[in-house]
This record gives structure tokens, sequence and C-alpha cells, in this order.
């Protein structure tokens, strides 16, 4: 149910640009205003989001170690550098794996029952499968962002943008040239969305907002191959129109037709939708304080900003007034002797 | 116990497929068994004597009743204390906007894996806190309620708080495997504390809570009961080993400071770890003591809310200065070592007194700069450095009818990272040692279900559904290498592990680590033993005269 509505406001935010560019001729609003103003979003949102978080205090570390830590003897005891880092390096290390490589994830394992010969088996195998489908869909999503600034720089830097339109095109499948990482994008796509509607679990705690970015996603994907593979569209015309975005110079070329407006409507709803959702996750990664700290807290010290001083354990004095009559007794040194004489004792 | 089914019965009931409703519509079962016992008014308003406003109205309430007899005014605490803490924790605030719901953690939770209930997916654990923030903090989330799968505070939401909050062990294996570190522990910590502030407790926690405050210890033991405890715990080491060992208690000018949960005090099989402590240092002629005062490691704060996490930790550095004691020894303990290792230093620091000097052995001379902070030292670390320097005289064969596996505690394991020291302790002191397979050990091992303030006997079948994860790669050891002991570094791990294994894993016992040092350590040359630390024959000194068999559960 989910997975529909989700479809269905997909095809809703389709209809909107198709119907206001060829039936209203709102082609400036379409190529300028609602691009410009998904972006101003995009930016303000994002840095609203990432402020938020960095206001948050980080009282404590709280790395999560996935293996040994520095020990006192490194060469008896060898430490995980990686999973338990105890250094500013070592820790990011551990981010760029985390990021670049999604080592958390490449750690996944599945749980399955087996009823054993006379009792019952709990097996884990290794499953990669998230693994893999993430990395497709995030390293093709990079990419294609990545070629994307050939229509925001003049002139286009070989490095990176051409070198990797190079290697992306290196299978030539017809002209033009097919990129893998298109490919990579709708393969990861159908397949994270395969699996949210197949796996039960994963399905039974899918929302709406879990699958509307998939699908958004995915029409942005088809909408760009159609206008590269099958529409053709006037490339030169384009550039034209998004240099002048970066240039604050609008122009909206005649040439350009109406797959595109769709493509760039799709891609500011997501642009917009971005900061309010969980599409954050992709700043947010950085800021984990389960990963990016070094297990150091019994070495080094830290500061909490709201550590209050004026908690303070329960006085001695006063756990030996309660209890020196029986400490005495049993011969437990006091501080102070006359804890230890009977209050009747006192009195008298 | 009678009513919870056989273990293969309770393994055929398990189903991990979700049930049709939609979780927010499926009810909660608040039958009993479902929940720990709510805590006694008194330990509630001793408590708020003590820290004042954190929690709520002592009072007298059941969850299976109707009406839990909240404040008046619950929701708008707990929303505010909910905004506050956004703005205390950044691990809370990024935790709830950065979940992608992609599902890596569902079957990591241990209670899940025994009970297929979709709500102890960690990830659906945390969205009965993230629903609330979206539908009360964040603009998308009141105006597409529905579709982004958020809703206000009620009181239903809060009582399934309760209810899965208190089905947390916070043993953090979900973290592990979350693409972004999310930590389940921390949002059930915040999620504690919420509920602390309208009076929503357990008494299994908050009675040892203000037991530890008074008597320092959380069972209550008052100091000169705790004597009395050692004394015959002395006893019994002279009985075994035929040496009369120190017990310093409360002795001022003393190089260091002995904690350990006051768990291995009380029960059995805890006692023979710390009688493992008593005789060691007797052997080393440590210059140490214990206190009476200072005599819990454990910290059940850390299960409520952080100022009594802080409060109960301060004692030890008190107690360090009193007794003018220059650092800190700390024995086996799982959450006291998550709380020494991430919390003490930055919460109580600056309460060090000048004297407390970076942990060195006298024994071996090796300074331990790993906790030149906190000034505390984790025994194994200790004992693993004397093994290493040949300072420890071990007969490792006096535990060779023991065939032993070890079991990470959760919270040194991946709260610390301390996973090598206790298993090189371990190897020296017995000949036979077997590992549970690697996806339930080191960093990945499970809970004993019990952590947390629930290890208690109101919701032993969760505990044992809970206990499925361990207990199944325990009976896999068993059956492939004959292990009949799970030796641990943790006192809770102590208490809960025993049933576990009684229902898992039937004829493994449970053992400190130390206990096996003891057993081991030869105090003189030539020494003979004839028993272990729990009076029982060692192979080859049975007294063939004594015919005893124990009493069955019917006649005792």
């Amino acid at each position: 149910m989910n997975a529909l509505y989700s479809l269905l406001f997909v095809f809703l935010l389709v209809l909107i640009p198709l119907f206001g560019v060829d039936a209203a001729h709102m082609r400036t609003f379409f190529g300028v205003c609602i691009p410009t103003t998904a972006f101003i979003i995009f930016i303000i949102g994002f840095i609203y989001k990432v402020v938020t978080w960095g206001r948050s205090a980080v009282p404590f570390r709280i790395p999560t170690t996935g293996g040994q830590f520095q020990s006192f003897d490194p060469e008896l005891f060898k430490q995980n550098k990686l999973d338990c880092p105890q250094t500013g390096a070592q820790t990011f290390f551990r981010m760029v794996l985390e990021v670049f490589a999604f080592r958390s994830l490449f750690r996944n394992t599945a749980v399955s029952l087996h009823e054993g010969k006379d009792h019952p088996v709990v097996a884990y195998k290794s499953s990669k499968w998230l693994w893999l489908f993430a990395i497709t869909f995030h390293y093709s999503f990079f990419i294609i962002a990545l070629r994307h600034l050939r229509l925001f720089l003049e002139p286009i830097p070989f490095l990176p943008v051409g070198a990797l339109e190079f290697v992306d095109g290196i299978l030539q499948i017809g002209a033009p040239v097919m990129y893998l990482s298109d490919l990579g994008l709708v393969a990861g796509v159908v397949l994270l969305l395969s699996r949210r509607l197949i796996n039960p679990r994963i399905n039974y705690i899918s929302y709406v907002s879990d699958f509307f970015p998939l699908f958004l996603i995915l029409s942005i994907a088809l909408s760009g191959i159609y206008m590269r593979y099958y529409a053709k569209v006037d490339i030169i015309a384009i550039k034209e129109l998004t240099m002048g975005l970066v240039t604050f110079h609008y122009v909206v070329p005649e040439a350009i037709t109406v797959s595109f407006f769709v493509h760039v409507f799709l891609v500011s709803v997501l642009m917009a939708y971005f900061p309010f959702s969980k599409l954050m996750h992709m700043p947010g990664v950085f800021l984990s304080p389960t990963r990016n700290l070094p297990n150091d807290s019994r070495a080094k010290h830290h500061v909490n900003p709201w550590n209050d001083p004026n908690i303070k354990a329960h006085p001695y004095a006063e756990y030996e007034e309660e209890f020196g009559v029986p400490m005495a007794e049993v011969g437990l040194p006091l501080d102070n002797p006359e804890n230890g004489v009977p209050h009747d004792e006192t009195k008298a | 116990m009678s009513d919870i089914p056989k273990a293969d019965e309770l393994f055929k009931s398990i189903d991990y497929n979700p049930p049709l409703s939609g979780w927010m519509e499926t009810p909660v079962d608040f039958s009993p068994g479902h929940w720990c016992y709510p805590a006694k008014p008194e330990k509630i308003a001793y408590m708020d004597k003590e820290l004042p406003g954190l929690w709520g109205e002592p009072r007298q309430w059941l969850p299976s009743d109707a009406d839990w007899k909240l404040p008046p005014n619950w929701r708008e605490t707990v929303v505010n204390g909910f905004r506050e803490r956004l703005k205390k924790f950044r691990s809370l605030q990024l935790f709830m906007d950065i979940c992608v719901r992609c599902g890596a953690c569902a079957d990591k939770c241990h209670y899940f894996i025994g009970s297929g209930d979709p709500k102890n997916m960690p990830v659906l654990r945390a969205e009965l806190m993230r629903s609330v923030y979206r539908g009360e903090f964040t603009l998308a989330g009141k105006i597409l309620s529905k579709f982004t799968g958020s809703r206000v505070m009620e009181e239903h939401v809060l009582k399934e708080w309760f209810i899965y909050f208190y089905q947390c062990t916070q043993c953090r294996r979900c973290s592990l495997f979350c693409p972004y570190g999310i930590d389940t522990a921390e949002m059930t910590m915040m999620a504690r504390e919420l509920m602390h502030l309208v009076g929503l407790n357990t008494n299994w926690i908050m009675e040892p809570v203000s037991n530890c405050n008074i008597t320092g210890n959380h069972l209550g033991i008052q100091p000169h009961a705790f004597k009395d405890i050692v004394d015959f715990m002395v006893d019994d080491i002279e009985e075994v080993t035929g040496r009369r060992v120190k017990a310093p208690l409360n002795e001022k000018g003393h190089e260091i400071l002995f904690i350990t949960p006051s768990g291995d005090v009380f029960a059995d099989p805890g006692i023979y770890t710390f009688m493992g402590y008593l005789l060691l240092f007797d052997y080393l002629d440590l210059d140490y003591t214990m206190s009476t005062y200072a005599s819990e490691g454990g910290n059940f704060g850390s299960f409520t809310n952080n100022e009594v996490m802080k409060k109960l930790n301060a004692k030890m550095y008190a107690e360090a200065e009193r007794l003018g004691c220059k650092w800190i020894l700390g024995g086996e303990c799982g959450h006291m070592w998550r709380v020494v290792h991430q919390y003490m230093d930055t919460m109580n620091g600056d309460t060090q007194w000048s004297g407390m000097t970076t942990p060195k052995s006298p024994i071996t001379g090796t300074v331990f700069n790993t906790a030149a902070a906190t000034k505390m030292l984790h025994i194994t670390e200790f004992t693993a450095d004397l093994i290493k320097h040949n300072k420890l005289k071990l007969d490792p064969s006096r535990n060779d009818h023991l065939r032993v596996t070890f079991h990470d505690s959760c919270n040194p394991a991946r709260g610390m990272g301390l996973l090598e020291e206790p298993r090189y302790v371990l190897k020296h002191v017995c000949n036979n040692f077997f590992e549970m397979p690697p996806a339930t050990i080191r960093e990945q091992t499970f809970c004993c279900a019990g952590g947390s303030g629930l290890n208690t006997d109101e919701i032993m079948e969760i505990r044992l559904r809970g206990g499925l994860p361990r207990g199944n790669a325990l009976r896999y050891v068993q059956e492939q290498h004959g292990v009949n002991l799970m030796a641990c570094i943790c006192a809770i791990d102590r208490a809960t592990l025993i049933p576990l294994a009684d229902y898992w894993a039937p004829g493994v016992t449970i053992a400190g680590t130390h206990e096996l040092v003891a057993n081991a350590l030869v105090l003189e040359e030539g020494e003979v033993r004839t028993m272990d630390m729990r009076q029982e024959p060692l192979p080859g000194f049975e007294d063939e005269e004594d015919d005893w068999t124990p009493p069955t559960k019917e006649e005792a």
C-alpha cells in the first residue's frame, strides 16, 4: 500500500511539468524558477539540519568497538586499528572505510532457524546483498552526479569529469556511449525497491517515505536515460540553460523539449525533499558518535559541557554515621570512633 | 517457571513473519510475564530525596492495570524531556534523523531472534521513539503523519515504550551492524530517562539503585554483613588451599582499591570468582584494600538516567581519596566496565584526588597508559600482564576436568574492545579451551538476555527467548567439544547464564575467569589440591566412601 502511494505520487509529479510546459507554456517557471528554488531549499535545509546536529552536545565518547582495543601490550594483544581506533588518524580511516566502502554493512549476516537432529539450530551466514545493492546504487548515483558537472562548468576539467566519463563509457554499446553508471543506478534502485517489497520484515518497517525516494530516483534515472538514448535532446541548448543558471544569466532556449523539463522537475523535487527526509543520512554518517570518535576515554580526559558538578556521591560520613555501630562490632575501621558507640550509650 | 514451554516447543513457536496489522495498529500484550514489576514507592521516594525531580510521584501501579496513575502533566513532561535530550545528546538527535530502515539490524537482536516479535527488531524498537520525534518535532512529520510514520505522544505510546524499552539489554549488537552506527542502547537509555520522569520504572533497577546509594552495593548488604561474607569466603579458601588469605576492608594507606560487582559477594558462582581474586592478591602479597562503602562496581544508575549513573560512580573516586589509594583495580563486570570505560572520567574525572596515579603493576612494573585518565584497570589486563611476565605459577591441569568456552560479555566487548586479555588468561589456566562459532563471539557476541536490569524472574520466558542465540552456540560447542563450562567476565552473566544454560544447553556450568585462575594457581612448591574452588573433588581425589548424592528438587 505504501509503495502504491509512492508510485502514485511520482506519477503525479511527472504530470506536473508535462502539463505545465506543454499546455501552460511555463517554460521559464520550470526551467529556471523551480530548479533555483529547489536548490536554495536544498542548501539551506541541508545546512540547517547539519547545524542542528552540530549544536547538539556529544557528552560522552561512545564508539561501538568492533575489535580488540589498544592494550597495555600492543604486541601480545594486537589492536584492531580500524574497528577499534584509538587515535585521530585511525578514526579517520575507520570513517573513510565506513563512508566509501560501507564497512559495517559489509559485515551483515542473516539468521535462520533449523530443526537439528535432536535440537534446534540457529545459523548465521554472511549476507552481502544489501551491501552490494547499496554500493551499486550509491556509486552510480555519485558518478552520475559528477558527470553532470559538465553541464555547469566551462571549460570542462578533464579530471575528474572527463576521465570519469571515459571510464564510465568504456563499454561502448551503440551511440551515444552507454554509461555503466546509468545501468548501475537503475539496477541498484530496482534491487533495493524489490528488497523492500519482497522481504516481509523490511516491507513491514517501510513507510511511504521509504518508497517515495526510490521511485523518485528511479523516475529521474529513467527520464535521463530517455532523454539521452531515445529522445536525443539538444545538449547544446541544455548547456546554455544550465550555464545560465550558474551565471545568473537566465535563458530558456526554444530547442529544449519537454522531457528535459520532466527530468529537471523531478530532480528539483528530490533536492527540495532531501533535507526533510531520511536522505540526510548522507551528511549524518559523518557525525555518528559511535563511529567517528576514538576509543580513548579511559586514557584521555574529555569534557561533557553539561556535566553537573553538584551531583556527588552519598557522603561516606553519613554512611559511617548510619552503620558505625555494627561496623565497630566486626572490627571495621572507623573515621570517627564516636560513630561506633551505640546511641543510648552516648546519651548516658 | 512451570508455565514456561519446553525448549523445543518454544523454538517451534518462533515465527519471523510479521503480523498482518501494521506495527502501530498491533496491540501490545500487557499480561503478566511481559514486564518487570514497578518499583516500590519507598525506593522512589528515597531517590527523589537524593536527586529531586527525576522520578515522578511515588505510587503503587501495575502495567496490567488500565490506569497507570500517570501524573496529570505527563505528556508535557515527556515531550519537554525529549526536546531537552535532543540538545544534550547528538547521538539521540542524529539517530532520530538518519535511519533509512534498511533492516540490517533487524535480525541482530537476541530478543528478536528468540521471539520473532517485530517490535524487537532494533529498527522498530527505535521507531517507537522516532515516530514520536517526527510527530512532535519535525515539520514533515506533522504535515504528513501517516506517510512518514509519525504519531504524537499518547498514553498507549508511552505504555508501548515501557514494554519494549525494558526488553532491550543495551547490548549494542545492532549498532555494530548499522551502516550509520545507530545505537539502540542510546535510545533505550533516553527512553528510560523519559519514563523515569513520569514514574515508569522497575523495581529490579530502582531497588539496586537505592541500595547502592545507601549501603554501597546493590544487594543492600550492610558493612558488617559484607565483612561476614568475606570472612566466610576466607574460610572456604583455607578449606580448599590450606592458606589463610588476607582480605583487607576499608583500610587506609594501601596502594590499590579493588572494586568488583557485589553480585560476586552474594551468590555462586560469583563467590568463587571473588575467592579467586582474594587468593590471587594474597599470593602476590598485593598492597590493596576493598571497601564496604564502595562495594559495588556495577552501576544500576546507568539503567535509569545520567544523574544517578554519575552519583553512584562518584563513590569510587571518593573512596579512593578517603582511603588514600593511588589507583583502582576493577573486577569482572559488564556494564560497570562500560561506565568506567566510556563515562567515568568524563563524569567524575575532576573529582580524583591528587594522589592518584596511572595504574602500575607493583609486581611487574608495567605502566598501564591505557588507563591514564580513569586510573582504573581491568582485572584481566592485570592478570594477563602477570602471566606474561611469568609471575604466576600455574598448573592448568587442575582444570582438566573442565572443557571451557568463553562468553564475551557485551559491554567489555562492544563498549571497550576487551577481547583478547580474558582469552589469554583462560588459555594459560586451562588446557581445554574452545571457541563458540565466530558469529556469536567477540564483537559479535550475544547478550545473556538479562543485562540492563532485566535479570529478574518475572520475565523469565522473555529472557529464555532472548537467550536462544547464546544458548544455541553453547549447545554447539557442548556437542562438538564436550564443553561443560562457560567462563565469562560479567557478574550479571554469572547470574543469568545459569538458567539460560540449564534451558538451552543443560549440563554446562558458568564461572568467572578468576575462579579458574584460582584453581590453577600453585601457591607453593609441591602444593597438592584435592578440590577446586567449589570444594568439589578434583579428578583422582574423589572420595570413594562418599556416597552422598545431591537432593532432588522435590526433596529440597
